[in-house]
């Protein structure tokens, strides 16, 4: 375990010595206090789709910053030849994968904490509101999202050529899931067989990512979602994760590390 | 050859000079092609308009509280609710079963994600309409000839929100970039009749309003719809006007124009006779 720790702080380490984050968070805090002083019909009050355009921003960062991360761990080890040193250590593949994803989960959720503190910081200065518990169940749900994206971007960066491929196709497919996701069940019935039978095969074997996105209840304070019903999600999430990581570490069990 | 310094920036400077003299007479036209188009709409081209529908339905969301159809739900709404919450409509029990967009749950995915969905049909109040506004400003910086967007939003500064003097400032923009369009004139009476109040501009407004709308060449049965429906809301409010005014003969007449195109000529009769009535009784 302690292993797998390591190799995870190493991942950590990479996050706020690369320029990603802080990037990212400038542009979310620029683009946020921009809109936040735009004035409409002289009214200071309206904040609701200033909440809303921060929201967006944290929602794009964090998956920015998650696909950006994870896809280039395996390729960049394999360029550096680091690989090579780092499985003599002894480090079994296996870790290698939970080390690797254990990293790049964790360095997103410290982004994401310091995206929702400023979140909260502008909100409770504008609304002078505090609705922790909402807070901490999005940054939560969000968090476990992060961890189904990681898993499956730390898959494709074994299977695919390149990090900048895995990239577009992992944001895309993450977009996608989180856009159609919650709907091809709908979309499945107006169809006609065999689309229908094939769009509901899809519709119950694919994450569903959308239960993730609680950002509406933020912005329309909306009250706190059920306890057990978050910790099914949450759940839901730790399987899928599993079962990525498992189909990631089947790949790389058998991979050629020579590039 | 080298190319001294001095002359890449002689020729430079020349360049500059060439392209803003060639590029100034362009420039003049574009900065009056703002004024009557702002600056958005000439970035954007007539994309703008679709940009315009597309924050003027987030305002219907905002209102909504995010309680909204999709584009793949069947019952995706025909009218949005704020355009008939400006209309003075109340929504009914069977309304509101109609906008039961998600049905019973078609199966466990459906029925576990509703617990991360807003359920409940709302509305927004207690001030909090003002957090449509700014979806509607964008709106109509977008498509200044889309009407609703200043009805709509002068009605929730009006009615909601107590901002006449801000509802009567964004119903004269609208009728700057929509020179005498009637329903414009019928909001703005509205605000001098009922907030200011102001009877003799509410009257002016509206007799403006009345006149522009006879003046409506309207070519689809939609658009003649649209004409009838707002000759009526004009001239029945101009009735109701007068009769406040102790101008019986001048409300008869008004309400006698409505019953041309009114849906409901029997119940304007009923207020005429009422009227009539007046008339003929014996001054006390």
């Amino acid at each position: 375990m302690n292993k797998i720790f390591a190799l995870a702080g190493v991942v950590i380490k990479e996050l706020y010595r690369r320029k990603d984050f802080y990037v990212l968070f400038v542009l979310t805090a620029l683009l946020t206090l921009g809109a936040g002083t735009a004035n409409f019909f002289h009214d200071d009050k309206i904040i609701r789709y200033v909440k809303d355009i921060c929201l967006l921003l944290i929602w794009v960062s964090s998956i920015v910053i998650a696909i950006v991360t994870t896809a280039r761990q395996i390729p960049a080890e394999r360029e550096a030849r680091t690989i090579f040193p780092l499985l003599a250590k002894p480090v079994s593949r296996g870790q290698v994968i939970a080390g690797k994803f254990l990293g790049c989960w964790l360095a997103s959720g410290i982004a994401l904490v310091v995206f929702y503190f400023f979140f909260a910081i502008l909100n409770g200065t504008r609304e002078h509101s505090w609705p922790v518990g909402i807070y901490l169940q999005a940054l939560w749900m969000q968090w476990f999202l992060l961890a189904i994206v990681t898993a499956m971007v730390l898959l494709g960066s074994i299977y695919f050529a390149a990090p900048s491929s895995t990239n577009t196709i992992c944001f895309i497919v993450v977009i996608g899931l989180l856009g159609l996701g919650g709907h091809l069940g709908k979309i499945a019935l107006q169809q006609a067989p065999p689309v229908q039978n094939i769009l509901m095969v899809l519709y119950f074997f694919i994450p569903h990512l959308e239960w993730y996105d609680l950002r509406d209840f933020v912005v329309y304070d909306q009250p706190m979602i059920a306890w057990p019903a978050i910790a099914l999600a949450t759940l839901y999430a730790a399987v899928w994760t599993a079962i990525l990581l498992f189909l990631a570490w089947l790949g790389f069990r058998r991979k050629g590390l020579n590039t | 050859m080298k190319i001294s310094p001095l002359i890449t920036v002689f020729g430079l400077v020349s360049l500059a000079f060439t392209l803003a003299t060639g590029l100034a007479p362009h420039a003049e036209h574009w900065s009056q092609h703002a004024k009557s188009d702002n600056l958005l709409g000439m970035m954007f081209g007539d994309a703008r308009k679709l940009f315009a529908n597309q924050f003027f339905t987030m305002a219907d969301v905002y209102f909504h509280s995010g309680y909204y159809p999709s584009v793949f739900d069947q019952n995706a709404r025909q009218e949005k609710e704020i355009i008939s919450a400006s209309r003075g409509q109340k929504e009914t029990e069977v309304d509101e079963k109609k906008e039961d967009f998600f049905g019973k749950p078609k199966d466990w995915i459906d029925s576990f994600g509703r617990h991360f969905k807003i359920t409940q049909h709302t509305h927004l109040e207690n001030h909090n309409e003002r957090e449509i506004l700014p979806w509607l400003r964008l709106a109509a910086d977008l498509d200044p000839q889309k009407i609703e967007t200043y009805t709509v939003g002068a009605f929730f500064l009006r009615e909601h929100l107590a901002r006449t003097n801000e509802a009567e400032a964004f119903l004269r923009e609208g009728l700057r970039n929509n020179p005498g369009n009637p329903d414009l004139l019928f909001e703005l009476g509205r605000i001098y009749e009922a907030t200011l109040p102001e009877p003799e501009r509410a009257r002016n407004v509206w007799e403006l309003g009345v006149r522009k709308v006879l003046e409506l060449n309207p070519k689809t049965d939609e658009e003649k719809q649209d004409q009838k429906q707002t000759f009526d809301k004009l001239v029945v409010h101009l009735a109701h006007l007068e009769e406040g005014a102790g101008r019986f003969a001048e409300s008869i007449a008004w309400l006698k124009a409505a019953q041309k195109v009114s849906p409901v000529p029997e119940e304007l009769q009923k207020q005429i006779d009422a009227l009539e009535k007046k008339v003929s009784a014996p001054q006390k």
